[in-house]
């Protein structure tokens, strides 16, 4: 086993400045470890760094740990930690920023289907202007293994059998509309 | 009260379509007919959030645009629709940048965005504009003898406490008391369901699907109360899934609408009650004999 050591070495500045300068994340720098967002976090049993970790982590510059972590795909954007930190930083942001730059430089662990799930879920409601669940979910399992639609059997029935599936495409009649306008929006800046 | 703009969102006319059919009988029922807002777009959830920051509002603030130009409020039954689309409205108020480039690409097809709509959810609606003392004189068959545990899920009350409290959420336990029924404490309330990690990481979402069920359970509930589509999804169409992996007794996950509209005594087909993966016919056949 790799002892789990990190030095100067290991740090790149300019992650920590782009950590610090997203909206409300100066505050990670006032960061006083109390770890009450790790502490209330409902996904915390599951993670490998904690939240109060991977803030430390971030603000010190250490990349590869922050965004190779499990962690930030664990986070389901309940807030908890946002609510609960005297500091007022905006833990469940900076976890969405940080998956954003993971999926930029495709730097997340690739057997994950959530960061793919995201990406799915992104281009069909671009296309469509709505999500049609079963496509979604389809789509999926196509992109993350088809050997996982037979765990699906039970599940999918059940739904048939509650008349809650539908293979119907959902769509609005303003899609080209909504294309101009996502076009018009531009490109993603995390200055803003 | 301002006109309303009900907009359903994805899951509601996907796999949780007994949200919206109960939704829609019980303002009916209660004289304030629902109306769609025409041509509402995915307000792209937490997904899109992870992709683009900038596109995700651009997105969600078409259907505040939409809204706009009929003069209504949006009223948003879904967790995650309702907080994306409360955080874009904050977001164009407060940061002049987003809010000239989201106003600039509306401008682009002929849409306009003042910041004159408001994000309100049912519960908010029937606690405060329709009031409790109305719903409790329109109560045709009180569900006394019921025992539900009442489940908000997190968006609701996290980051912004719009119209509840954001550590004991009140709203949907009084209208459950409104009919007759029993609240039991369930400290659990707004504990998160799990999101999509029950079918993306099934060893994480299956677990805390099964820890807010065992809890409901051990706190006496026969029933679930919920307000989310994806709540109602994971408890109830995964619970099968934790049943098999953990020791756990079924329990039936209704809406609260659902809850509602049994005890305004609309029938449940209407309410679309058949639709519970988990049965919920043998709970309300004992609790109507118990009580007759």
């Amino acid at each position: 086993m790799r002892p789990n050591i990190r030095t100067e070495a290991d740090r790149s500045p300019e992650f920590a400045r782009w950590i610090t300068s997203l909206p409300g994340a100066e505050k990670v720098r006032e960061c006083m470890h109390c770890g009450l967002c790790s502490a209330s976090c409902p996904l915390f049993a599951y993670m490998d760094y904690s939240p109060r970790q991977l803030m430390h982590l971030g603000r010190e510059g250490f990349r590869d740990d922050v965004l190779g972590s499990f962690s930030i795909w664990l986070c389901t954007s309940c807030y908890q930690c946002t609510v609960e930190c005297p500091r007022q930083i905006p833990v469940t942001e900076i976890m969405y920023a940080l998956k954003r730059r993971a999926i930029e430089e495709g730097v997340y662990t690739k057997h994950l289907p959530i960061p793919v799930l995201s990406r799915e879920f992104q281009r069909l409601v671009t296309d469509r202007g709505r999500i049609s669940e079963s496509w979604l979910v389809i789509k999926l399992l196509l992109k993350t293994g088809i050997h996982r639609m037979f765990g699906m059997v039970g599940l999918t029935w059940d739904l048939v059998r509650t008349r809650r599936f539908s293979l119907r495409k959902e769509t609005i009649r303003g899609r080209k509309d909504l294309a101009r306008m996502l076009e018009a929006v531009g490109s993603d800046a995390e200055a803003v | 009260m301002k006109k309303l703009a009900y907009y359903p969102g994805c899951s509601l006319v996907g796999t949780g379509r007994a949200y919206d059919e109960s939704l829609r009988a019980v303002f009916e029922k209660l004289g304030e007919p629902l109306e769609e807002l025409d041509d509402w777009n995915c307000c792209g959830a937490t997904s899109y959030m992870s992709i683009d920051k900038a596109k995700a509002y651009g997105l969600a603030s078409r259907n505040l645009a939409l809204a706009e130009r009929e003069n209504s409020d949006l009223l948003t039954p879904c967790n995650a629709c309702y907080l994306v689309l409360e955080k874009t409205r904050r977001h164009l108020a407060e940061s002049a940048e987003m809010g000239h480039r989201v106003r600039h690409a509306l401008d682009a097809v002929g849409l306009r965005y003042e910041g004159d709509v408001r994000i309100r959810h049912p519960l908010e609606v029937l606690t405060q504009d329709v009031g409790e003392e109305r719903i409790k004189e329109a109560v045709e068959e009180p569900l006394k003898g019921l025992k539900i545990a009442p489940y908000y899920g997190c968006q609701i009350v996290r980051p912004y406490a719009t119209f509840d409290d954001q550590y004991h959420p009140q709203t949907m336990d009084r209208l459950l008391k409104a009919t007759g029924a029993k609240v039991v404490p369930y400290p659990f309330k707004t504990r998160c369901c799990g999101a999509s990690q029950t079918g993306t990481l099934p060893e994480v979402g299956i677990h805390l699907v099964y820890r807010l069920l065992n809890e409901a359970k051990a706190r006496g509930a026969d029933v679930l109360a919920v307000i989310c589509p994806l709540c109602q999804f994971n408890l109830d169409v995964y619970q099968s899934k934790a049943r098999r992996e953990y020791d756990l007794e079924p329990i039936p996950v209704l809406y609260f609408s659902q809850i509602l509209g049994l005890a305004l005594g609309i029938p449940a087909k209407k309410l679309g009650i058949d639709r519970c993966v988990v049965s919920a016919n043998p709970v309300l056949e004992r609790r109507a004999a118990h009580a007759a």
